[in-house]
């Protein structure tokens, strides 16, 4: 169980952003900085941040949709961030995605049946009649039926198209699916759907998830562990059970006591973390969390906190924990 | 249900009630009606004649009080507040029904007299600021338009005003960010900014529409609790509404929750989260992630998905989706009865348990 499937090694992604006149004045944005991480064969690891955060292009940079700008990308041992797109293919069939929007990732002149069929055709599995069949039963897999293979993504709900699109990611069967918001646009009562489905396929397919979100609650649920990032850097990851109570990062706190509870009798506690995440284009020295934090002492201005073990699998990036 | 388990819950019922009307007394103190809304119906025109997108609605706002109207995407909660606020978009129209607010009817309210209560008597904050502020002019500018629109102030005062709303909505460095665009801030900061217009009229009731919806955890957290100080510092009414039953819990006194157009269930915040009488409350509240017994347990789930409205089963709308539905509810659409003093519900399992009922209008 320990075993990594996916492993980030030191990773950074730079964005060139901002163009003044024939772009002069470029500037660069360190979306993922220095990014070691750990996915383990079987498990789901959460990863949550605020938006701007990087988590999304982490989990891009997993599946080498997008190449490190430096560091290293590893999966099933082998080192996948140098490859050509075309020694990359056999390896995508390994990896798949599901993204937040399945209004925007499904093509809207393909009926479901061809959208499902083409990872079938385009990796040389099935073809015409045997493919349609295998897209029929994807959709009976997550929950839909065999004759919706007909009907095209418009005449679905969003929780339906979002089974859609976790159908297409799970036709080649892949190890690791990257979950990038899946269930954030979604209504209350399908969220809930959909994440049991998630979990369902999991266990019946033997799944690995990078399950990429913003509420807390929803990863916490799902996930075996989690990790936190803040402004391109991992501050936190611990095992799922662990995100109660403190010690924590100041963040991870920070985020748990903001979320509203669904409760009257139970009010937010103590004061809300001040002001807005700095821009990640011009991160504050020392940690990146210190104009924020209360804690913030002397050495956080100065120093860069670096991820260390505070508890059996807990490290927390803090000179103060 | 058996009839000895009936006589039981009744006189269980009996002992709820008495602690209930406790509770009860201290809502209604503070819960003058300042908006009364009553069978209000708005449908547009659809290929098998008219879609009710909001159906017999009753609900009323307290003076000071904030009222949560809770529901799925579609359910006609953004409708209701464009109803009140006579903004219905075309060929939608109001039906039916009648909008109370302090003693007039706002549905025959003329555009002028309506134009006069929106931003001074009742305003109104949406969930993404970049749409509602104008992207040419500085938020200070906008907001002393509005002042200089409604009141008898000079310029002077009216930038005055606006820098001194943004002071109050914790703006730092007000008299400066009242000359930025609204691009140049922040989400939160437009929200911050929206709220200040909302307030900036000292208006008797704000309708917030999703506010928070757009914006990260630890952001939201500081527009809820901004609202909620105003809210103590104002005395306005609130009309908040919101897909997010953590944020009625937080921030509402009393909350409505609404189904393809219908108002399902209405309580006061405690007893609605306490005792959720309709089986789609109850539902909705159990698929929460938070509320989950323990971590990685499946979460309980409403089957099926929101109708669309032409679509709606006969009978009680949730009917096709209720895990507790009986043959009269595929026949019959049940009444909005009240159970318990001030907990109202449409559902046939306590509709022999009714005091009062709110009748459908012709």
């Amino acid at each position: 169980m320990s075993e990594a499937l996916l492993a980030l090694e030191g990773v950074s992604r730079v964005f060139k952003v901002g163009a003044g006149f024939l772009g002069s004045r470029r500037r660069l944005l360190r979306a993922v900085d220095r990014v070691d991480l750990a996915v383990r064969r079987g498990e789901v690891l959460g990863l949550v941040g605020e938006s701007g955060c990087g988590k999304s292009t982490l989990g891009r940079l997993a599946l080498g949709l997008l190449r490190p700008s430096s560091g290293r990308v590893f999966f099933q041992g082998r080192e996948i961030s140098g490859l050509s797109p075309r020694r990359l293919r056999p390896l995508r069939r390994q990896m798949q995605i599901v993204f937040q929007d399945p209004v925007t990732s499904l093509n809207p002149r393909l009926s479901v049946g061809s959208i499902l069929a083409e990872p079938f055709v385009i990796h040389g599995l099935a073809r015409g009649r045997e493919a349609w069949r295998r897209a029929e039963e994807l959709l009976e897999q997550v929950g839909l039926r065999a004759e919706h293979a007909r009907r095209y993504p418009h005449q679905f709900s969003g929780g339906q198209r979002q089974r859609i699109g976790i159908a297409r990611a799970l036709a080649l069967r892949p190890q690791l699916v990257v979950a990038d918001e899946p269930v954030s646009a979604l209504d209350v009562s399908i969220q809930a759907q959909v994440l049991n489905l998630l979990a369902d396929l999991r266990e019946r397919f033997g799944l690995t998830y990078l399950f990429v979100a913003h509420d807390l609650s929803v990863v916490r649920h799902l996930s075996d562990r989690i990790a936190v990032m803040y402004l391109g850097r991992i501050v936190e990851v611990a095992p799922a059970r662990e995100f109660v109570e403190p010690p924590m990062h100041p963040y991870t706190e920070a985020l748990l006591a903001a979320a509203p509870l669904p409760d009257p009798r139970r009010k937010n506690p103590g004061a809300p973390l001040q002001g807005d995440p700095p821009s990640p284009l011009d991160p504050p020295p020392g940690c990146r969390f210190h104009p924020r934090c209360r804690e913030a002492r002397e050495i956080c201005r100065r120093q860069e906190p670096s991820l260390r073990a505070i508890g059996p699998d807990h490290l927390v990036a803090c000179h103060l924990r | 249900m058996a009839p000895g388990g009936a006589a039981g819950l009744g006189f269980l019922g009996w002992g709820l009630l008495i602690f209930r009307l406790g509770q009860q007394s201290e809502v209604a103190s503070l819960a003058e009606d300042l908006l009364s809304i009553e069978g209000l119906v708005t449908a547009f025109p659809g290929p098998q004649g008219e879609l009710r997108a909001v159906d017999d609605l009753w609900l009323s706002v307290g003076r000071g009080e904030v009222l949560g109207l809770v529901g799925e995407s579609g359910c006609g909660k953004s409708l209701t507040a464009l109803s009140v606020l006579g903004l219905v978009p075309p060929p939608g129209r109001v039906t039916a029904g009648r909008m109370m607010f302090k003693g007039r009817d706002l549905r025959r309210a003329g555009e002028e007299e309506l134009r006069r209560v929106r931003g001074a008597e009742i305003s109104m904050v949406f969930q993404e600021p970049m749409t509602s502020l104008n992207p040419v002019f500085t938020v200070g500018r906008q907001i002393a338009e509005l002042v200089l629109a409604h009141r008898q102030v000079g310029r002077r005062e009216a930038w005055e005003l606006a820098v001194e709303m943004l002071g109050k909505v914790g703006i730092p460095d007000p008299a400066r960010r009242a000359e930025a665009y609204p691009h140049q801030l922040s989400g939160g900061m437009r929200q911050r900014v929206m709220i200040a217009m909302a307030l900036t009229l000292e208006p008797e009731l704000v309708i917030a529409d999703e506010p928070t919806t757009a914006l990260d955890v630890t952001i939201q957290d500081q527009i809820l609790r901004l609202m909620g100080r105003l809210r103590d510092q104002s005395g306005a009414a609130f009309l908040l509404i919101t897909h997010n039953l953590a944020v009625v819990a937080q921030m509402a006194d009393r909350v409505a929750v609404m189904y393809t157009g219908r108002l399902v269930e209405r309580s006061a915040v405690l007893e609605l989260f306490d005792h959720p009488l309709h089986p789609y409350t109850s539902g909705l509240l159990s698929c929460l992630p938070s509320r989950a017994p323990e971590l990685g347990v499946r979460l309980p789930t409403i089957p099926g998905v929101v109708p669309p409205l032409g679509e709606l089963p006969p009978g009680c709308v949730f009917s096709d989706r209720c895990p507790r539905v009986m043959e009269r509810c595929r026949r019959e659409e049940p009444e909005l009865v009240e159970v318990f003093p001030g907990h109202w519900v449409r559902c046939f399992l306590h509709h022999q348990k009714a005091r009062g009922v709110e009748r459908r209008v012709a």
